[in-house]
């Protein structure tokens, strides 16, 4: 017995151990079975379904309004452009235009999302990394954003501002200006950033050539958002197939081509100077016009199939609803860009370090909640 | 020769990025005043949440101890899940039939705040308070009746 346990070379010592469902780097319950040699990654399985909720089911029961606050639930963290997504479908299948006014206001709502979820993610990934700080100063910034919200909409995280057929309450007086503010109050923090993280030697040495990925794996996978056009991979759903006012805008679409999670924070980053243009082009002119279309009190839908995509913070965001003519849908399916980014985490992961693990993880920005829904 | 070059530009390099990162935190450490933090259950009286923000629903009455709720159902109708529950009785009024509110129940635990119950309400009855400390001791406290003790419809007043 004793020679068959020393027997085994250090080598070939091939163990697994459970990295979640309650860690804090894979922010949320998603439990990763690491197959380890030391401290090598050999191999992982993802274990998802921690958090399932049955979304898509539950949609199945709701009428089109009532969706709308599901799909809050599933990316937290970009939830009034998922709520855009069910909107945009309903309105495509019915052919109702919407004013002007509605189409600027979600775009400015949709941007200031999109840059509060980087902001938390910034900070997030940082504290991943061992600074502890960021987290503090991205929120910090966050909280402009929020208040912003929380006095148009009500809510701070989840909004359900959107409705099919324009918006809940029309913008608050104060809307405007704050947003003004919140522009030279961030124009100034976001250097900070880069002097923060961006520069760092500690930072660049955890993350360059950490986790590459190439342009052909992005396109197998998948992979979308920011984390795709750091491999180069032109899939920005604003400039492939414009919605609501992101026509009118002009913005570059960030495309980086190292692939590797300094480049996927660098997307982030520059994403976010790129979200204040747009907010800067757009908040001054809003229009006039009504902030709700007419629309009829039940919502029925033309019977056949509808896909609506958008482009959330952390990529595509599709919804697919096939309506059989009632008053509910008849099946709904989400394509949340989680998943699909979450499936490259087995082709990245192999002959790394665990601490890199936690670096590629946070850079592919998971939402668990919009993994599992 | 180069090699030895290189090595002392990069260490040079890494702690100039170390300095510069410093350099924030240390401004912050010195001047306390742009620290945002808000010290939460101290600020209490002076803490005022937005006027549109979505705390819990409530049924506003006037002096008189009147609604304005018709007991039509239509949001518990709109409710995705359930957390409305109207009650209603039938009281004869000048020998007329008429469907009147008798409960109006809202379960606080299973609300998602989506606002739908209030934007869809005909008559305006319901609207959210401001208030967020929800806290309980237990799960039973957070189902609500809505209508106070005697209370009726203002609409019915006036017929």
């Amino acid at each position: 017995m004793i020679e068959a346990i020393t027997g085994i070379k250090d080598s070939e010592q091939e163990y697994f151990i459970n990295m979640g469902p309650q860690h804090p780097s894979t922010h949320g319950v998603l439990r990763l079975v690491v197959n380890l040699e030391g401290e090598i990654v050999k191999s992982l399985v993802p274990h998802c379904g921690y958090i399932h909720r049955g979304i898509e089911k539950m949609c199945e029961k709701d009428t089109y309004q009532q969706v709308i606050h599901l799909t809050d639930r599933l990316d937290y963290l970009s939830a009034h452009i998922n709520n855009e997504a069910v909107c945009l479908l309903v309105e495509n299948a019915l052919e109702v235009e919407v004013s002007d006014r509605i189409k600027y206001i979600r775009t400015i709502m949709a941007e200031l999302n999109r840059i509060a979820s980087h902001q938390l993610w910034w900070a997030a990934f940082g504290m991943d990394m061992g600074a502890l700080t960021t987290f503090f100063y991205g929120l910090r910034d966050r909280e402009y954003i929020l208040n912003i919200f929380e006095q148009t909409t009500g809510g701070r995280l989840l909004q359900s501002y959107n409705r099919p057929g324009g918006l809940m309450n029309d913008i608050h007086p104060d809307f405007v200006k704050k947003i003004k503010e919140f522009i030279v109050h961030f124009r100034k923090k976001l250097p900070e950033y880069d002097e923060l993280l961006t520069g760092n030697v500690i930072f660049h040495n955890r993350t360059r050539n950490i986790g590459t990925l190439t342009r052909e794996n992005a396109i197998n996978y998948g992979v979308t958002g920011p984390s795709g056009r750091a491999s180069n991979f032109a899939c920005d759903v604003r400039k492939k197939y414009p919605y609501s006012a992101y026509d009118k805008v002009d913005f570059k679409e960030i495309l980086f081509t190292e692939g590797d999670s300094l480049a996927r924070y660098q997307v982030r980053v520059a994403e976010m100077w790129e979200s204040m243009k747009i907010l800067e082009q757009l908040v001054d002119g809003i229009p006039e016009g009504p902030f709700m279309m007419k629309m009829k009190p039940v919502i029925k839908l033309p019977v056949g199939e509808y896909y609506q995509r958008v482009e959330a913070a952390r990529g595509e965001f599709g919804v697919y609803v096939i309506s059989t003519g009632e008053k509910n849908p008849y099946r709904v399916k989400f394509r949340s860009p989680g998943l699909a980014n979450l499936s490259t985490l087995n082709h990245l992961s192999p002959n790394v370090k665990i601490a890199d693990l936690v670096a590629i993880m946070g850079s592919l920005d998971l939402v668990i909640p919009d993994i599992d829904r | 020769m180069t090699g030895i070059v290189e090595y002392i530009k990069d260490v040079f390099g890494a702690l100039k990025s170390l300095w510069t990162g410093m350099k924030v935190t240390g401004y912050y450490f010195v001047h306390p005043k742009e620290i945002v933090t808000e010290q939460y259950p101290e600020n209490r009286e002076t803490l005022k949440m937005f006027d549109r923000f979505k705390g819990e629903l409530t049924m506003p009455h006037n002096e008189k101890n009147e609604h304005k709720c018709t007991s039509c159902g239509i949001c518990e109708m709109n409710c995705p899940n359930g957390s409305i529950e109207v009650i209603s009785k039938f009281e004869t009024i000048d020998g007329k039939k008429k469907k009147m509110l008798d409960t109006y129940i809202y379960h606080l635990e299973m609300c998602t705040f989506c606002d739908l119950c209030v934007k869809t309400c005909p008559s305006s009855a319901i609207e959210f308070a401001q208030t967020f400390e929800h806290a309980v001791w237990d799960r039973s406290e957070l189902t609500k009746k809505l209508n106070k003790q005697d209370s009726v419809c203002s609409k019915d007043i006036k017929e």
